[in-house]
């Protein structure tokens, strides 16, 4: 089943002589279960596609169909929605909200998706047992490192169960043990059967996927699996 | 969610503790400073017409016109008229006095005996004439005092000015009659005199002339810069024989008979004065009688001038206090642009991001009204420049109301801002 479906996307900052083409016509189908690699120097385009995939920016033309549905026809209020049920954002800066515990931030989607107070404390304490932080629910962000960050990022990121996890370079900013940690929730992720789109430019972390995507200058020059859809992460077996 | 974006909206003020502490006091002082000036402004009109009413209101109070304008009936009341010194010269002064008339006569006990005529002045009740005399300095047993007001009159005139007695009598027509050296005194009078000693059937010595203590008023108060209570009223002939000689009176006090009557009275007994003064048309009056309900009317519009003057300078600082809301609301949303852009990328709907800055908005100066009307009650319970507030309760739901609406008005614009962000761009901003 094909949950993200991009067809012929083009995206175009600025106006007239100025105008730059961020993204010049990509089509891109992703099956349920894939875990897709994004990979391009800077200025590729690659973050563009992100925020358009995550519903954070419209297309200036084509379609996107996100788990059947066209975004593209969706109001605000809608969008939002969207949003909150369908996907999770992991951002290359964390992105947590300071002054509020890694708890409350995780619980932060559902509560505006509208789940109540105790249930939404069960679910945001297994998924923090799940990116393997339950002993530090009440800390702070700025009481955390980077790596224990991104994992309460990716935590907030898959507490409401989305059909897709977008992350837009999730290790940039992380020493390698800390990347070490945060691909292999990833990777975990996927092998219970998660969507995982990410970004990124090293190697490394792109051995983890099952498809590697090359883009540049905004258009897809290399789209190569390295694994079946069905069969378990790479970075899982390769490590083993 | 409504609990939630409540509990964002508190976490968001209580980030900033020294920030939303200042905000909220603009509004504390504005909305504190409308409650209580409109007080101060309701207490003073207050204060005013109680003054009046100690005067009586059914009362009409005939002076001698000493001014060439002569009717322009200014100058603070019956109760300063009080206070004029005693009549100079009889005759000859008060005729160097009048300039431009031909000729003015002073009033006299003949005036007054001329108003009590029942056929002639049908709405009158009663007339006082009344001399006060200039200076007069009471002793007993060693102890001395100047009296600031020693009147000499009529016993009408202790119902008429709305003098209640408190021990002893008043006293009676037959001690007028009998010429007897008796007084009345004032609360101020006798504490300086006599202190815990029961003053009633002493003897106190007025410039030389011994005076028998019939009676004590009950206490006034003061009204403005004088006090009501340092004053001694005794029948009329024995303080024109001892103090004041047989000249011309200070003023004569009318009562009509109901407070509708007044001006019928009023008119009667201009009538009666114009006559015996000869006075036509063309001569301008030399008396001038104040009315002291109009008194009242003019004074009462005058001081609601004066407390909506008040309470539009307080409704100023109320705005002002609004504007710093908008003004830190602004800060605040651009300060957390990126966490509303977090906000959104999560999922947060529109909505929910608005109501949480009008929340924050909105309770910045729900408070800062609450605090405000505290404030504002505190500080009415003080004199404020000689005056006792007396809260208009209007006045607090108004402030309240308005702070509140101030709150959702002023808080609205960046809170609007807020909402409208777009996510990518929310999140892009350092």
């Amino acid at each position: 089943m094909t949950v993200l479906d991009v067809r012929d996307v083009t995206k175009v900052y600025g106006e007239g002589g100025t105008a730059v083409q961020a993204l010049r016509g990509v089509s891109l189908a992703v099956e349920q279960g894939d875990y897709v690699a994004i990979m391009g120097a800077s200025g590729s385009g690659k973050s563009t596609l992100m925020n358009i995939l995550g519903c954070l920016d419209v297309p200036s033309s084509g379609r996107y169909l996100l788990d059947g549905t066209d975004v593209g026809t969706l109001d605000d209020r809608r969008l939002a929605i969207v949003r909150n049920r369908k996907i999770g954002f992991v951002f290359q800066s964390f992105n947590l909200i300071p002054r509020m515990s890694a708890l409350a931030n995780v619980e932060l989607p559902l509560a505006y998706g509208g789940v109540k107070a105790a249930d939404r404390r069960r679910r945001a304490l297994a998924a923090l047992d799940r990116v393997g932080l339950s002993e530090r629910v009440d800390h702070e962000p700025n009481e955390l490192s980077g790596g224990q960050q991104q994992r309460v990022a990716v935590a907030r990121a898959l507490v409401t169960a989305p059909a897709l996890l977008l992350a837009d370079e999730p290790t940039g900013n992380l020493d390698t043990r800390s990347t070490a940690d945060v691909l292999e929730v990833l990777d975990g992720l996927n092998a219970a059967g998660r969507t995982i789109v990410l970004i990124t430019h090293e190697d490394d972390v792109a051995r983890h996927a099952k498809r590697v995507i090359r883009l540049v200058d905004g258009l897809i020059v290399d789209d190569r699996r390295r694994t079946h859809v069905d069969e378990p992460p790479p970075g899982l077996v390769g490590l083993r | 969610m409504t609990r939630e974006v409540l509990t964002f909206a508190f976490r968001g003020l209580a980030a900033n503790k020294l920030r939303s502490g200042l905000t909220t006091l603009g509004i504390l002082i504005g909305v504190g400073a409308v409650i209580l000036l409109v007080a101060v402004g309701n207490g003073s009109s207050k204060q005013v017409q109680q003054n009046i009413e100690r005067l009586g209101t059914n009362t009409l109070t005939v002076t001698p016109s000493t001014s060439r304008g002569g009717a322009g009936a200014r100058g603070g009341g019956g109760g300063f008229a009080r206070a004029f010194g005693g009549g100079g010269a009889p005759g000859a002064g008060a005729q160097q006095q009048t300039g431009p008339r031909t000729q003015a006569h002073d009033l006299t006990v003949d005036d007054a005996r001329a108003m009590a005529d029942a056929s002639a002045a049908p709405s009158v009740k009663s007339v006082s004439p009344v001399v006060n005399a200039s200076s007069a300095n009471a002793a007993y047993a060693g102890t001395s005092h100047a009296i600031q007001q020693f009147v000499g009159t009529y016993p009408t005139y202790f119902e008429a000015s709305n003098d209640p007695i408190d021990r002893g009598t008043y006293f009676t027509n037959d001690d007028v009659l009998n010429d007897r050296k008796v007084v009345v005194i004032g609360q101020t009078v006798n504490e300086d005199l006599f202190g815990t000693v029961d003053a009633v059937g002493k003897q106190i010595t007025v410039n030389g002339v011994n005076f028998t203590v019939v009676g004590v008023l009950k206490t006034k108060g003061s009204s403005g810069f004088q006090d009501a209570d340092d004053v001694a009223i005794a029948p009329l002939p024995a303080v024109q024989e001892s103090l004041t000689g047989y000249g011309a009176l200070n003023q004569i006090v009318v009562q009509a008979k109901t407070p509708k009557t007044v001006d019928a009275a009023q008119s009667e007994i201009t009538d009666i004065l114009n006559q015996r003064h000869g006075i036509t048309g063309s001569n301008t009056a030399d008396f001038q009688i104040m009315n002291q309900a109009t008194l009242q009317s003019a004074i009462s519009s005058s001081s609601k001038t004066f407390t909506v003057l008040l309470g539009a300078v307080a409704a100023i600082s109320l705005l002002v206090g609004g504007i710093g809301i908008t003004n830190i609301m602004l800060v605040t949303v651009t300060e957390r642009t990126r966490e509303i852009g977090i906000r959104k990328a999560i999922g947060a709907p529109r909505g929910a991001i608005l109501g949480q800055f009008l929340v924050e908005a909105t309770v910045l100066s729900l408070l800062g009204g609450l605090l405000g009307v505290a404030a504002g009650v505190i500080g009415s319970e003080f004199k404020v420049v000689g005056v006792k507030p007396v809260i208009v309760p209007s006045s607090i739901v108004l402030a309240l109301g308005v702070s509140v609406a101030i709150g959702l008005f002023f808080g609205s614009y960046p809170a609007n801002r807020a909402a409208k962000l777009r996510p990518i761009e929310a999140l892009r901003h350092e």
